[in-house]
């Protein structure tokens, strides 16, 4: 297809890839709700619209009207761009995440993928680590010692906790032969022993998922590694000085991190889109989102479940957790996927 | 041609992060022009076909190095540089100097042999860098890790905090 004629679909993929990531991260934020006070033996919301459903809608029109004040004592220029650095870093990302097979529309080939890069995993990994200036910089930036204690930890925390998750996405790359994202989904195709489904974490990658779980965890900062916000321990951290709608730009970052990595899990462990497809031709373009869907609703689901289970870890337990069992773990299962590669022991693609 | 306007457009950014590293008085606008000097280069690396240097250097330099930065930046408090009086003899002989010092550093680089070499000739995706890494240059790779445990050895023992003395009196 001509250059217009790309420019102005990637502009439709864009705009609807947004719509849809960020009406995700308001009904995840409803849905932690439900699930975390039902858990509790409690509601949640349920007086706005039916179920609750509308009270995403109601905290946005909160978050307009709340008042957004500045305190005097913050290092302005930093201070206003750290939601923006933390927000617009956590959705980047969804730009490199295919949802499914291609789909012909109107007789052109559209890729359901942003941004079809051949270094894709590497892209993601980049922009992630970016993601920890919002962090540190809006710490430091509110010139408050909970502030600064919290924005420290969190981003110490962040940085630690990414060697872990890197590490066990090589395991995944060793086996599918590509950091393409669309190439790792199709190298998980197919079933072995008849009826499991050759998805990563049964084919030899069980280690690397819940390494890759446990990083997620604490990459995101939610609990059991949820120190640097907690409540009853640094007030709320490094988003103590925010109101508002700068508040609710953190929120939304930290929700969209958990919609990315949920995201990734899927693709990289689970077969992303694969699933059972049948029927006419309209269904089969759709099963596969739809599969994809369910199975990032599922991640998600057991991200919020573990929230209202697990206590958290303390700080230094927490940094110990991370260089001493998870990085070493992680290099062995490293180690071993590659020796059994090299060994061909398994029969991979690539 | 728009490969040309995006190559100068990320090298204008490039000098211009490093221009304002050393204009800015307080360290932490200077550690986060550094990051946008980063950036810039791996727009760069991306330019010139080399997508992997350019997604590690994000990675490993913008992401975890600068961040390192910018820690000790937080932790240390600095604050905004003094400025002292400025010497006479410095604007006197500095200015002329450094510019014919960069007039002399673009003429020998214009005039010079260099040799050309295609954009995308040399290896540039991940098989291709990873064949010559572990394959061709394996003793020099090898090596490098060696000396980078050296290094990290080397940083552990000289920030370890010394022994308290009470347990000398113990023994």
């Amino acid at each position: 297809m001509n250059v217009t004629t790309f420019i102005i679909v990637s502009l439709v993929k864009t705009v609807l890839a947004l719509v849809i990531l960020l009406t995700a991260v308001a009904y995840s934020v409803w849905l932690e709700r439900k699930v975390v006070g039902h858990i509790q033996n409690r509601w949640g919301p349920t007086r706005v619209g039916p179920f609750g459903l509308l009270q995403p809608l109601a905290d946005g029109v909160k978050f307009i009207f709340k008042e957004d004040l500045t305190p005097p004592h913050v290092y302005k220029p930093l201070y206003i761009a750290a939601p923006m650095i933390s927000l617009v870093f956590a959705l980047t990302s969804i730009a490199l995440i295919p949802v499914g097979n291609d789909v012909t529309i109107a007789g052109l080939r559209i890729p359901l993928q942003i941004a079809d890069v051949n270094i894709g995993l590497l892209v993601i990994l980049g922009v992630t680590s970016l993601g920890v200036y919002g962090v540190a910089l809006s710490g430091w930036s509110s010139n408050s010692k909970y502030s600064l204690l919290g924005g420290l930890r969190a981003s110490a925390q962040m940085v630690s906790y990414e060697i872990a998750l890197g590490l066990s996405l090589v395991g995944v790359v060793v086996m599918a032969g590509s950091l393409s994202l669309r190439d790792i989904v199709d190298s998980q195709t197919g079933f072995f022993w008849i009826f499991i489904p050759k998805w990563n974490v049964f084919h030899g990658q069980i280690v690397g998922f819940f390494i890759y779980l446990i990083a997620a965890y604490a990459e995101t900062n939610r609990v059991p590694f949820d120190l640097p916000e907690a409540e009853t321990e640094l007030v709320a951290g490094y988003h103590t000085e925010y109101s508002s709608m700068k508040f609710a730009m953190f929120f939304m970052a930290e929700y969209a991190n958990m919609i990315t990595v949920a995201c990734l899990a899927t693709l990289l462990f689970f077969g992303g889109w694969a699933g059972p497809v049948f029927g006419p031709p309209l269904l089969r373009a759709i099963l596969p989102v739809l599969w994809f869907a369910v199975k990032v609703f599922l991640f998600i689901f057991v991200y919020i479940w573990v929230r209202g289970t697990l206590p958290r870890f303390r700080y230094d337990q927490l940094m110990a957790f991370g260089w001493r069992i998870l990085l070493p773990l992680a290099i062995a299962n490293l180690v071993f996927t590659a020796l059994v590669v090299a060994m061909q022991w398994l029969v991979v693609s690539g | 041609m728009l490969h040309l306007i995006l190559f100068l457009g990320f090298g204008a950014a490039c000098v211009a992060g490093a221009v304002n590293l050393l204009a800015q008085r307080h360290p932490i606008n200077s550690a986060l022009s550094l990051v946008v000097v980063m950036g810039a280069l791996a727009g760069e690396y991306l330019l010139l076909g080399a997508e992997f240097v350019g997604a590690v250097q994000v990675i490993v330099y913008a992401g975890a190095i600068m961040v390192l930065f910018v820690f000790v930046i937080m932790l240390l408090n600095a604050g905004e540089e003094e400025l002292t009086k400025g010497s006479r003899v410095a604007l006197l002989f500095g200015v002329p100097g450094l510019v014919a010092g960069s007039l002399l550093v673009a003429w020998v680089l214009l005039h010079s042999n260099t040799g050309e070499v295609a954009v995308g000739a040399l290896p540039g995706p991940p098989k291709a860098i990873a064949r010559l890494l572990f394959h061709d240059f394996l003793l020099p790779f090898e090596v490098t890790s060696v000396l980078v445990l050296i290094a990290i050895i080397g940083a552990v023992v000289l920030a370890a905090r010394p022994e308290p003395p009470q347990a000398k009196r113990e023994s």
